[in-house]
């Protein structure tokens, strides 16, 4: 993690891309989410696991994801753990649940973090950080 | 073989708790426990053949605890030495190894440890010493998110509770408020002097939601041990033997989010079986309590309530002093310190004695004793008795 510091903000903390990071933020930087799916079993999971811990087969591909999904829970911190986020507190993360399954944990913008509800309708946006960052996030979606 | 009523607890060594830089390391305080509990016994370090560490979170550079330990106790000729962590299920699981050690003829006399040193001592850049930095820990996407820490991952977990079944911040402080009134009571609790109303609880400031400060556990600087030895060999030392009836171990995998359920219902069919009890022979229970929501969560997966009944279980005060089923009687890890699993096996050691003065709960002759670690990912149970 590096950290970028000028002098009026510290910056959030920025990940590296760890070699088994690396498609996720490729499929980020082209506007995808991607998660990883076993070929032995085709369950799809995220994090990266070497393993497929249904059948415990080695083989994967990154392959995308609708980025559709629903709030599954969320939390609202209160406390500044990092001061890239003293400017932030409160805000929410959200653990989102896609469409496909797969759990993601994640931000949810253009909603104050006391109107989230579990249950509510998100699709992925995709935050540029630097050239080679790009995080998802989610935004509230109208229902079905 | 049963193990039913072969091995007791016979000493307990407990350190001052807290915001105290008695020692500088958790090694310190976890030679002074061992010390105190030998003490509490009656017996000398000659007497220990057996040695069982749960490192703290500040342990992370030991790799082989349990042999600095011996080192630092100067201890020789052990018969049983580990170093275990199944986090806040370590301390029961630690006290069933070492039955188990001892029935098989492994080990006599085993000392179970926990130590730990979070808090820093007060410096004059920062007017802290209260800090539980140590577990706001994050790397990765989680820390780009703002993620940090474990009170974040719990409040996932409780907050998919309250939207499945109801459960309210009225009830989570039902649990902070009976404890705290224990607490009240116990001169070894950090908030012994300090009365909470429901209101105070709501009151207090946010750490993340859905907890409010008094939700979370107190992260505390100190050093817990306990001896364990044969039932026969306890009928002669110092203090009234508190005899291990029931032991079992749960771990379930998976989402915690998406079953709600512990380690419990594993853990308690063994230890149950085990010890020939029922829920209903249960007197008091020293649940493990690293937040509000654990306890609630416990009291359901042990079948005090059906799941998610938790909450209206706890909201009439019986778990609180008077009640008719008494909880961490000596306010527990949210008013008194947390010790990982050590908290309640000593406040069950206590109460079982019937040394818990202004405290003692009426019945004291069984009691569950839980612990959890991870995200409700492992667990320990303990049924202790003041007979066989």
């Amino acid at each position: 993690m590096s950290e970028q510091t000028s002098p009026a903000t510290v910056s959030k903390p920025i990940p590296s891309i760890t070699p088994d990071l690396a498609e996720f933020f490729a499929g980020a930087r082209r506007g995808e989410l991607m998660v990883q799916k076993c070929e032995g079993c085709g369950v799809l999971r995220f994090p990266a696991h070497e393993t497929c811990a249904n059948c415990l087969d080695r083989r994967a591909k990154w392959v995308p994801v609708s980025g559709r999904g629903t709030v599954y829970s969320f939390n609202i911190m209160h406390q500044v753990y990092h001061p890239g986020f003293a400017g932030e507190v409160p805000y929410a993360v959200v653990v989102v649940q896609l469409d496909e399954g797969v759990k993601f944990i994640s931000n949810l913008v253009g909603i104050k973090p006391h109107d989230i509800r579990c249950g509510m309708p998100v699709e992925v946006i995709f935050e540029k950080i630097n050239e080679e960052i790009t995080l998802p996030k989610f935004r509230p979606r109208a229902g079905s | 073989m049963s193990l039913r009523g072969k091995c007791a607890i016979a000493g307990l060594g407990q350190t001052r708790m807290g915001k105290n830089f008695d020692h500088p390391n958790a090694m310190g305080f976890a030679v002074e426990a061992v010390k105190l509990a030998l003490d509490d016994a009656g017996l000398t370090r000659d007497a220990l053949d057996g040695l069982l560490v749960n490192p703290g979170i500040t342990w992370s550079e030991n790799q082989m605890a349990s042999f600095s330990l011996q080192q630092a106790l100067g201890l020789r000729n052990l018969r049983l030495s580990a170093m275990m962590n199944l986090g806040g299920a370590t301390a029961a699981a630690m006290i069933m190894h070492a039955v188990q050690a001892i029935a098989s003829g492994m080990a006599t006399t085993v000392a179970c440890v926990f130590a730990d040193a979070p808090l820093r001592p007060p410096s004059p850049r920062k007017n802290g010493g209260g800090s539980a930095a140590a577990y706001g820990f994050a790397r990765g996407l989680n820390a780009a998110y703002g993620l940090f820490g474990v009170n974040a991952q719990y409040a996932f977990v409780a907050r998919r509770h309250m939207h499945l079944y109801g459960t309210t911040s009225d009830h989570l402080g039902a649990i902070a408020v009976a404890q705290r009134k224990w607490a009240n009571m116990n001169p070894a609790a950090q908030f012994c002097d300090t009365p909470m109303t429901l209101d105070d609880y709501h009151k207090s400031r946010w750490v993340v939601e859905p907890f409010h400060l008094y939700d979370c556990c107190l992260v505390s600087n100190g050093g817990l041990a306990v001896i364990v030895t044969s039932s026969e060999r306890a009928k002669d030392l110092k203090k009234p033997p508190v005899y291990i009836l029931g032991m079992g171990q749960g771990h379930p995998g998976g989402d915690p989010m998406d079953t709600l359920v512990s380690g419990a219902p594993i853990a308690k069919e063994t230890a149950f079986a085990m010890a020939g009890v029922e829920l209903s022979d249960i007197q008091f229970a020293e649940l493990y309590d690293c937040y509000t929501f654990t306890v609630l969560v416990t009291l359901e997966d042990y079948g005090f309530c059906p799941k998610g009944e938790g909450g209206p279980f706890v909201a009439d005060g019986k778990t609180a002093p008077g009640g008719s089923l008494p909880v961490n009687t000596g306010g527990g890890q949210l008013s008194s310190f947390y010790m990982w699993g050590m908290t309640p096996v000593a406040e069950a050691v206590v109460q079982v004695r019937g040394e818990a003065g202004a405290r003692q709960v009426p019945r004291h002759d069984v009691c569950l004793v839980s612990g959890n670690g991870g995200i409700l990912s492992t667990h320990s149970t303990l049924v202790l008795s003041s007979r066989v």
